[in-house]
């Protein structure tokens, strides 16, 4: 467990914690730029003092009023933006590097960082020579190196181009279950919360808005403005029924959905996005109809902001959805909450790349 | 045709070589922490220390002399622990030079710390490294051209120092008559033969080591900014 409870000078206005967070899977730490969300992670990484609070782990206090372990003693792996790999050491002796200076012996070693990051081929290399992904490869499995009780990691797919950053990305959501390892990742890109992270730490003007898991959070409709939910659309837990023909079965709650093939092996849980507005709502269970995937559903919630739309938030079993449609709409199906709706779902509305 | 007067060039490479040694010690936390510190003192301290490039050697000279006389304080504490006055002896001159060629040392140091910048440093602490080893194994080496700068600079200038010399250490030969001072009693005495050896030595060693730097800063791969 990660216990905050600080302020730290940041910009324009003060960075306030008070959270704390379990060290256990992935928990991304998200929000605007300017959040503060860097200034919280190198607090914790020892990088920046606060000016006063306490910051502890595992019930070892970090930083309180009468000390200050410094960052070198902290065991904290750090994953910058930009790598900073040591650019006079090959990539082989920054590597080295973090095993000689590593705090505690623990179980991940040379050839298991270099296994895990396929690092082989780059040993040798210099710094300069690896392109932004080799770096940031370098990077992570230099951090993994310290055996760290905790990886923090900074945007570390920010810099790179998107074909890059989906290969990254296979790597990093891979370290928790493989080492044992909690991560805490700081990011402004929603994609990689959803891809990455199981729980979530919401910043906004340096302060905490929000804090649980992914989907509870997205869920928020009073969060809208700062998830940036409303391009982000709805959640849903699938698991992977099989593969026939080149479609793909899901199960939704007892409910079957049908995608074009994903690779996902059968009994997994995958994760689905469906946009508001990809979301039609019918009266009756349509038959005749184009669109395949039916979800039925209660109406639990109708939210009104000043536009022609209106948000209807449907329970699926456990889980929700939402959907977009007019105000004119709306009156015109006389709708109301609890009532049992049809959401018809385009295919084309699940993303591939939010399979985990 | 006279013989090379090796005594002075000897005394003159010895004095530089050992201010450079203390420069080396001293130049370098400062400049580290004028690299690195946020404190409002941090621009008095730069004036301080590039003092030297602006004052008259002679001027510069002229306080050391009272600083280090026997009648002051460093002075008086000098005489009463080594038995010898502080001027007009060796050891004297390795403090005169300290403090005139400090900028030389600190400034190419200081730039290049600060090209090295916060952000390996930050990297190093997060892999478990503590200040002390990384400066060692990540400052140092990727500031090697700033610590090249300052030992050539601070050598050579060392070696052209004059009216601080004169002042602080006079002529005694074999303990305070550089080479500078020897240039400057052979044309004296119209010495004119010895004068031009001596003048000459310097020249070609100035070239020389110059050159040795522009070259050596061109080819080393490792303080170049990535």
């Amino acid at each position: 467990m990660l216990d905050l409870d600080f302020t730290i000078t940041h910009g324009p206005f003060d960075l306030e914690v008070r959270a704390a967070i379990e060290l256990d899977g992935t928990t991304a730490v998200f929000g605007p730029s300017g959040a503060g969300k860097t200034t919280l992670l190198r607090a914790i990484a020892g990088l920046d003092r606060p000016a006063r609070g306490r910051i502890a782990c595992d019930q070892v206090v970090w930083h309180d009023s009468t000390r200050h372990v410094a960052a070198h003693l902290r065991r904290v792996g750090y994953v910058f933006q930009d790598g900073r790999l040591f650019p006079h050491l090959t990539v082989e002796q920054n590597l080295r590097f973090a095993v000689q200076h590593a705090r505690a012996p623990g179980p991940i070693g040379m050839r298991d960082a270099v296994a895990a990051l396929e690092l082989q081929e780059l040993l040798s290399r210099r710094p300069a020579s690896l392109s932004g992904g080799e770096q940031q490869r370098v990077a992570i499995g230099r951090a993994l190196l310290t055996n760290p009780r905790l990886l923090l990691m900074d945007e570390p797919l920010s810099s790179l181009d998107s074909g890059r950053r989906r290969e990254i990305a296979g790597y990093i959501e891979q370290l928790p279950a493989r080492f044992d390892l909690p991560v805490l990742y700081v990011t402004h890109d929603i994609d990689e919360v959803i891809r990455l992270a199981g729980r979530m730490l919401l910043l906004a003007r340096g302060r905490v808005a929000a804090q649980g898991s992914v989907k509870e959070i997205l869920d928020r409709i009073d969060l809208w403005p700062l998830t940036g939910r409303l391009e982000a659309g709805s959640i849903l837990e699938a698991i992977v029924e099989r593969h026939v023909d080149g479609m793909s079965h899901l199960k939704v709650d007892g409910q079957t959905l049908r995608i074009p093939a994903i690779r996902a092996a059968a009994g997994k849980t995958i994760r689905l996005r469906i946009h508001a507005r990809d979301v039609v709502i019918a009266m009756e269970r349509p038959t005749r109809l184009s669109i395949r995937n039916v979800l039925e559903g209660r109406l639990s919630r109708i939210d009104l902001d000043d536009t022609v739309y209106a948000e209807l938030l449907l329970d699926i079993g456990a889980q929700s959805l939402r959907a977009r449609i007019t105000r004119e709409a709306l009156a015109e199906l006389e709708l109301v909450t609890g009532q049992t709706l049809y959401a018809l779902v385009k295919s084309v509305a699940f993303d591939d790349a939010l399979l985990r | 045709m006279d013989q090379l007067e090796l005594g002075p060039l000897g005394l003159s490479v010895q004095l530089a070589s050992m201010t450079v040694l203390v420069l080396l010690s001293l130049a370098t936390p400062l400049a580290w922490w004028l690299a690195f510190t946020r404190a409002r003192a941090r621009v008095v301290v730069e004036t301080i220390v590039a003092m030297p490039l602006v004052l008259p050697p002679t001027v510069l000279g002229f306080y050391l002399l009272i600083l280090m006389g026997p009648a002051s304080t460093i002075g008086g504490l000098w005489v009463q622990l080594t038995d010898t006055t502080l001027t007009f002896s060796f050891a004297g001159l390795v403090v005169a030079s300290v403090i005139y060629s400090l900028p030389f040392a600190v400034q190419p140091l200081q730039g290049a710390f600060e090209g090295v910048g916060k952000a390996p440093l930050e990297a190093a602490a997060t892999l478990g490294a503590s200040p002390l080893q990384s400066f060692w194994r990540i400052a140092s080496p990727l500031a090697v051209r700033g610590y090249v700068s300052a030992i050539v600079l601070s050598f050579a200038h060392t070696l052209g120092e004059f009216g601080v010399v004169l002042m602080v250490g006079g002529s005694i030969p074999g303990s305070t008559k550089v080479v500078s001072i020897a240039v400057y009693e052979h044309v004296e005495t119209l010495n004119y033969e010895q004068a031009h050896l001596l003048s000459a030595v310097l020249l070609v060693f100035s070239f020389v080591v110059l050159f040795a730097v522009y070259v050596l800063n061109r080819s080393m791969p490792l303080g170049r900014r990535r």
